[in-house]
């Protein structure tokens, strides 16, 4: 089947490449959300079945297919919003964008169900192709900085995943197999010789934070967020983070199952650590409201990688949390085009009053910054307690008291911002040329949020239960 | 002659440390992928000739000539000087490039005893971690390509020690080489020679959190 899916969404994405007729370009993009959807209905239905030798839908892979299928649809639909209503649109940069729109989504839900490590590794490289192309969507100066800056940074991360990989080999060597599937790792976990796997982890999970945003590789990801268009954006700060939180995830669980647990558990806590730190250190400084909300995310890896060092209940938080950022930050980043369409700027100085100019999106930015900023009832509030109950759990009561103040400098720093923009007017604003916004293109943001409260406050029994497959793997 | 092959590859990475003008990290990028060649044809025994031909093409066609070719067109199009610019003295550099080849070989000693061979760890991760020197040290776009593809060559090495029980990984080696190298080199240096005019990285400071 997934075969069937790959040839189905490249043949549309090549289609979209190559024909620039606008009826044509959106047939085939909701032809494509319709294959996401029908794939994803079949992969729900064949749970824990592999296909293709080398694809497995199994729990984990499940959750963040669901997650990029939901939010890819409301992100086609920003998408013809902003190509439609931009000035700079020509039949080849539609074309464009909405193949590399495509073959994104498709090559991250490939690369959530693969089951060997160096299928995961060609489908990574696959996204920093097609997200290139949808960061140089406008085509200047600044956007070809940017883009220049996440393919190189991505192309030596998808390197270091690759020497990783080499380094993985060699310690299996002793296993007597080839098979780097992570099934057959785990199977072989005890015959892994620790110096090479510690090695192949330390590569692996470098190479992985450019896709992640995680310290230390967490810059190109700002930078493309900044240039991306927004609903591209929006993509990049939820599923292709979640892509890189797979890549990680799953090679974590074979290093938990050695004596090295605790070595990971420390590196990865060092990396998560810091993220935060810098996370705090920019948002106070930062004016642009777009690399704002992408440090946000850096933030929010961070509190989700800490989960994952602190362990125990911290595993379940940490999966949450992931799907809950997915849907809260794609929800602001789809916003973000609504207010940049009042405003023309990014800069916070030059945006102010947005209740008065389009009150249905103001309300969409303040519920997104409180679920964002994890104040109840927003479901991430949930997911973070849950996080620090694991680091209390797991005595590390100094790192929780330091990541608790630098979560305070990061809400006051945001909140200082946002209610700039909500509130206080902005200095000589023209307010004539304010565009009507119509409050029904906000659904979509509401629904998002509304889905990550719900999920984070009363999460419905199979999703619970999916999540705890996924982490049943690793040590309690 | 594996070993004699090897350490000329690690002579070149101090050659480059100290190498002024650009066209010389051409040649010796060029040089590097005909080295490559060598150190495949000796060490895979039992490959089949079909990836034999892959890694020729890789190697020599690839490595050896279609980039250089290009590297050197893009020199000659753009006007870029010869200089290579570096922050740094040359004097440093060699030091910095024997450090890290001196820490790569005590590193090779603490690890366990594997099936692998010494030298081509201690070649491959010196390469690597000079390449990002280069890539941090320079301050033209294109020695930072030219630092990557010295990355590139790298893990090419480190590919090859593990070719024999997993060819596999080999190709994929080769596939990561192309993608990252086409990808880079044909789409985005010729269009920021297009869009800067003199390329260096100091102008590529405009995105940042003001």
């Amino acid at each position: 089947m997934i075969t069937i899916y790959l040839i189905a969404s490249v043949l549309i994405g090549t289609g979209l490449f190559f024909n620039r007729g606008k009826a044509l370009n959106y047939t085939l993009i909701c032809l494509f959300l319709l294959v996401q959807c029908a794939f994803t209905m079949y992969a729900c239905l064949h749970y824990t079945e592999t296909t293709a030798n080398y694809f497995t839908f199994d729990s984990l892979g499940l959750i963040m297919l669901l997650t990029a299928t939901i939010i890819s649809i409301p992100a086609v639909f920003h998408s013809y919003i902003y190509i439609e209503e931009s000035e700079e649109m020509t039949p080849r940069s539609r074309a464009t964008y909405f193949g590399a729109i495509t073959l994104l989504i498709t090559a991250v839900s490939a690369a959530y169900l693969a089951n060997h490590i160096a299928v995961v590794w060609i489908f990574t490289e696959i996204t920093t192709l097609s997200a290139s192309a949808l960061i140089y969507h406008h085509r200047n100066k600044l956007a070809l900085e940017g883009t220049w800056k996440y393919v190189f940074i991505c192309a030596i991360s998808i390197t270091f995943v690759f020497i990783g990989i080499l380094f993985l080999s060699l310690s299996f060597v002793n296993a007597h197999s080839d098979d780097l599937s992570y099934k057959n790792l785990l199977l072989h976990s005890s015959l892994l010789n620790s110096s090479w796997l510690r090695l192949a982890f330390l590569f692996i999970f470098t190479g992985f934070t450019a896709k992640l945003g995680l310290f230390p590789m967490f810059t190109a990801g700002v930078d493309a967020k900044d240039k991306a268009p927004g609903p591209a954006a929006a993509l990049l700060s939820s599923i292709v983070m979640c892509m890189g939180f797979v890549g990680i995830f799953r090679i974590y669980v074979i290093v938990a199952n050695t004596p090295l647990l605790h070595w990971a558990s420390l590196v990865v806590g060092i990396a998560a650590f810091l993220s935060l730190f810098i996370a705090a250190v920019y948002m106070i400084k930062v004016k642009n409201i777009k690399r704002m909300m992408a440090y946000s995310s850096v933030e929010h890896m961070g509190l989700v990688m800490l989960g994952m060092a602190a362990g125990g209940i911290g595993y379940y938080a940490a999966v949450l949390h992931i799907v809950l950022h997915a849907f809260v930050k794609s929800s602001l980043f789809f916003q973000y085009n609504q207010l940049y369409k009042v405003f023309k700027n990014k800069n916070v100085y030059h945006i102010g009053n947005y209740f008065k100019y389009n009150t249905t999106g103001a309300m969409v930015v303040l519920f997104a910054f409180i679920s964002v900023t994890a104040m109840p009832p927003s479901g991430m509030f949930v997911s973070e307690f849950l996080i620090f109950r694991s680091m209390f759990e797991a005595n590390q009561l100094l790192l929780l008291i330091v990541v608790l103040l630098l979560l305070t400098l990061i809400i006051w720093a945001f909140a200082k911002s946002i209610f700039k923009i909500l509130f206080i007017p902005a200095v000589n604003f023209d307010e004539s040329t304010v565009p009507v916004i119509s409050p029904w293109r906000s659904t979509s943001q509401f629904i998002l949020l509304g889905g990550a409260a719900y999920l984070g406050l009363n999460p419905p029994i199979i999703f619970v239960d999916l999540i705890k497959t996924s982490i049943a793997l690793l040590p309690h | 002659m594996l070993h004699v092959l090897l350490i000329v590859f690690l002579i070149s990475l101090f050659y480059l440390s100290i190498a002024n003008r650009m066209t010389t990290y051409v040649n010796v990028l060029a040089m590097q992928g005909i080295l490559l060649f060598f150190v495949a044809f000796f060490e895979l025994k039992n490959i089949n000739t079909l990836n034999l031909i892959l890694i020729l093409l890789e190697t020599v066609i690839f490595k050896s000539l279609a980039v250089p070719l290009f590297l050197k067109y893009i020199l000659k199009r753009n006007n870029i000087t010869r200089e290579a610019e570096p922050y740094l003295p040359n004097f440093v550099s060699l030091i910095i490039t024997t450090a890290i080849v001196i820490t790569t070989i005590i590193l090779s000693n603490t690890m366990e005893e594997g099936k692998l061979d010494k030298m081509f760890f201690v070649v491959a991760l010196s390469t690597l971690f000079t390449g990002l020197y280069f890539i941090a040290s320079r301050r033209k776009i294109i020695t930072h390509v030219m630092g990557y593809l010295v990355i590139e060559n790298g893990v090419f090495v480190l590919s090859l020690a593990v070719g024999n029980e997993m060819p596999m990984l080999v190709n994929l080696g080769i596939m990561l080489d192309i993608f990252a190298s086409v990808l880079i080199l044909g789409v985005f240096l010729n269009k920021i020679g297009d869009v800067f005019k003199d390329i260096d990285v100091n102008q590529l400071t405009n995105l940042k959190d003001y």
